[in-house]
């Protein structure tokens, strides 16, 4: 096995551990922090496949932004083990088999799809000088749309968030 | 089948499934809300690596460029949905989405 073998199977275990730790522990910091790892590990699996602006963006958005909000929010809401809600008893092994069932499903749906064959892999696709060259030419339009919608939501999160209406 | 580094492209589909069910999983198990949203979040980083992994795999940079623009709504969806979540939590007192049955038929 090669060395990028080993870095692929690091990061996919620490990627499946800690989303597993995201979901089974009590304490929503500590799903909070595992989901961080999660995100780091997935970041390294974009710099694996070649895509360094991606992983950077993934890191500043996720991370960086996403994560401390959620934080901020757990912080506010003063979520503790005790606040954690009571599970039904069978819920967990229900859960389980049904989300055992759906990767079973999913997986067995992609392994028999036919896949066509790959041009030639180039190390450019993920630069940013590449991706800088199609987003303002083939997706200047949603580009722009996208600040539309940045600005609807930091409109709505103001309203919804504001503790009493002036009527 | 392709090879990227040594890596098939079936290890990248079969990793992105496993943790799009293990998101599935913890919306499905969890019953407090702002865990099922990061559950939420972990669905679309899945689908977000299988895209990455397709776009190397085949030397295409508009699949790069699509996650790109995921990234951006996954933020925005954020911020809104935590803000809904605050003003439930202040109605309500909880963010449990056992007690939050006003609109269970």
């Amino acid at each position: 096995m090669s060395l990028t073998q080993y870095i692929f199977w690091f990061l996919s275990f620490l990627a499946l551990m800690s989303s597993l730790m995201v979901v089974f522990t009590k304490n929503a910091v500590y799903s909070v922090l595992c989901l961080i790892i999660t995100f780091f590990a997935i970041a390294g699996h974009y710099l694996l496949l070649n895509a360094q602006f991606l992983a950077a963006v993934h890191i500043i958005v996720y991370a960086g932004a996403i994560m401390v909000l959620f934080l901020y929010v757990i912080m506010m809401l003063n979520q503790n083990k005790d606040t954690e809600p009571k599970k039904h008893p069978y819920l967990m092994v229900i859960s389980v088999i049904a989300a055992g069932l759906l990767m079973l499903t999913m997986v067995g749906t992609v392994k028999s799809a036919e896949l066509p064959g790959s041009t030639i892999a180039d190390a450019q696709v993920g630069t940013i000088e590449k991706l800088g060259q199609v987003l303002f030419t083939d997706f200047l339009l949603p580009f722009e749309v996208s600040s539309i919608l940045f600005l609807a939501a930091m409109v709505g999160a103001v309203y919804l968030s504001k503790n009493k209406l002036q009527s | 089948m392709q090879n990227l580094h040594g890596i098939p492209i079936d290890y990248y589909v079969i990793l992105s499934t496993a943790l799009f069910c293990v998101g599935a999983l913890g919306v499905m198990l969890r019953r407090n809300a702002i865990i099922i949203f990061m559950c939420v979040e972990l669905m679309l980083n899945a689908v977000n690596l299988l895209l990455v992994a397709f776009s190397s795999y085949f030397g295409d940079s508009q699949a790069q460029v699509f996650v790109f623009f995921i990234m951006a709504v996954a933020a925005a969806e954020v911020a809104v949905g935590l803000a809904i979540l605050i003003m439930i939590y202040r109605n309500a007192g909880t963010s449990d989405t056992d007690v939050l049955t006003k609109l269970k038929w």
